[in-house]
């Protein structure tokens, strides 16, 4: 009874109409139906942080939604992200403080990083540390990551300022 | 590992909804933000042969305060919680303790509604509701149900819901004139589930308590109403009385072993939490001193 659905919605600006099983969860969609392989699947529980995206302009787990669920939403990825340039600051930032070495995590980090920069201007570490609490780095690169996050936060204040 | 195959159904209404529950009967799973149906399926625990989406149900979403309680309906998210003005103002003990459920990318999917009907015992909002008294409104085949609360967990995962049933919202009361909440948890890291926890609402007049209720967490197979609040009710609060509500506490709590912590240790945690929410509540830093004797 479990037959194909058919969706459109929008990956990284682009449309996209698909028909895909409901068992298909968006981080598989993305990796294997679409190729966008930034996103990385660890756990599939929800747990790691490793497959995190952003859907209508906020970050979930793209393990524990489900394809048919993003009909009509709008589902930015690493790849979006990298290519318009929203997070170089943060990727370079990664690259200086030595935050990401497998880089497994880091496609996660950076989207759930870019979150909370985009909400707080100035969050202290404390505040990096709760919200980037969700992503697991099995690097153990956590000091470096908060780091590389409060870096980005201050260049980006004294940007504006 | 991926959910087995299953058939999808996006609900169009709150009636659409119950329809296709009435025809699936317990083969089917509702689907609000699918933060703990999703991770139950890609472990295998759970294989629905239908689900039914009731995420697009926006007639399930959102707050309203009629008279004096604070309607919630059942799709709306954690973040929304977090962030909104009526519960800050009506319900701040919901906004503190969803702080603690899960980390900001659940929160953005996770739902009140789903909370609630997934009844895990280390939850928070379970606790909160039962500590606010609140009442749990659910809609099936025969019309609307309102329970209490305090009688809709009925033990791990378990809830006076039926599976022809949807949770449709929460009715909180308005917190009146003199309340005052508590709410801390133990958790190994933040956004954990809670090793022992505690939702209390209080209201203080002449430095007593008038009315006092603990919702324990993570100490039982569900939320815990805590009987030994009673004992500090209308009463000057000493030292010894206190003492004597946490040995209360320790006799009415049943919990579980399991590799975060021994019944020992979780009975110990929820004394002190016990006195830390007493001294806070009534100003009296001396009493919470008493938890380390
Ligand atoms: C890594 C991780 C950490 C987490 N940590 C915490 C935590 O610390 N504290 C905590 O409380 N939660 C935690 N959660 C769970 C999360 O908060 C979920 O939001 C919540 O438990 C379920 O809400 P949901 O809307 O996602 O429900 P779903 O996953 O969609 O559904 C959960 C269950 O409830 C049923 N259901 C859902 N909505 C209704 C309804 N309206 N009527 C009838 N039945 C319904 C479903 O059929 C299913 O059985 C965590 C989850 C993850 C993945
Ligand atoms: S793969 Fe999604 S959170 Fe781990
Ligand atoms: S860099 Fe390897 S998991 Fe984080």
């Amino acid at each position: 009874m479990s037959v194909p659905v058919s969706i459109s919605l929008l990956v990284n600006g682009e449309p996209i109409d698909a028909f895909v099983l409901p068992r298909l969860n968006l981080a598989d969609f993305l990796r294997e139906n679409l190729k966008l392989t930034g996103t990385h699947v660890g756990c599939e529980h929800g747990v790691c942080g490793a497959c995190t995206v952003r859907v209508d302009g906020e970050i979930v787990r793209s393990c524990l939604m489900l394809a048919v669920q993003a009909q009509g939403a709008s589902v930015e990825t690493i790849e979006g992200l990298s290519d318009s340039g929203e997070v170089a600051d943060l990727q370079a930032a990664f690259r200086e403080r030595n935050a990401l070495q497998c880089g497994y995590c880091t496609p996660g980090m950076l989207i759930t990083a870019q979150d909370l920069l985009k909400q707080v201007s100035m969050p202290d570490r404390q505040a990096i540390r709760e919200h980037l609490s969700g992503n697991y780095c099995r690097c153990t690169g956590y000091q470096a990551i908060l780091d590389a996050v409060e870096a980005t936060a201050k260049t980006r204040a004294e940007r504006r300022a | 590992m991926k959910a087995a195959a299953f058939a999808y159904a996006r609900a169009t209404s709150v009636v659409n909804a119950l329809e296709l529950l009435a025809a699936h009967g317990d083969k089917a799973k509702v689907l609000s933000g699918g933060q703990s149906l999703m991770p139950a399926m890609n472990l295998r625990l759970l294989s629905p042969d239908i689900v039914v989406d009731i995420g697009g149900l926006a007639e399930l979403r959102g707050f309203a305060v009629k008279g004096d309680v604070l309607v919630i309906g059942a799709l709306t998210r954690h973040v929304d919680l977090l962030g909104s003005p009526e519960v800050a103002l009506h319900a701040p003990l919901l906004r503190d303790a969803v702080a603690h459920v899960a980390h900001p990318a659940i929160r953005n999917r996770g739902t009140i509604g789903g909370s609630l009907a997934h009844a895990d015992p280390a939850s928070e909002l379970p606790a909160c509701v039962v500590a606010l008294d609140a009442t749990i409104i659910v809609r099936g085949p025969a019309g609307e149900r309102r329970i209490a609360a305090t009688r809709f967990f009925k033990g791990i995962y378990e809830t006076a819901l039926s599976p022809d049933e949807l949770l449709v919202a929460v009715e909180v009361p308005v917190a009146g004139q003199g309340s005052t909440f508590f709410f801390q948890e133990y958790a190994r890291r933040h956004g954990d589930y809670a090793i022992v926890g505690l939702a209390a609402r209080a209201v203080v007049a002449g430095g007593r308590f008038t009315d006092f209720r603990l919702g324990f967490f993570a100490v039982g197979d569900r939320p815990l109403l805590a009987t030994a609040a009673d004992k500090l009710i209308n009463a000057s609060v000493t030292a010894v009385l206190l003492a004597e509500a946490a040995t209360a506490l320790a006799d009415e709590l049943d919990p579980q072993e399991d590799q975060q912590a021994s019944p020992a240790m979780r009975r110990h945690l929820a004394a002190v939490l016990l006195r830390r929410c007493v001294a806070a509540l009534l100003a009296r830093p001396e009493l919470e001193a008493g938890a380390t004797r």
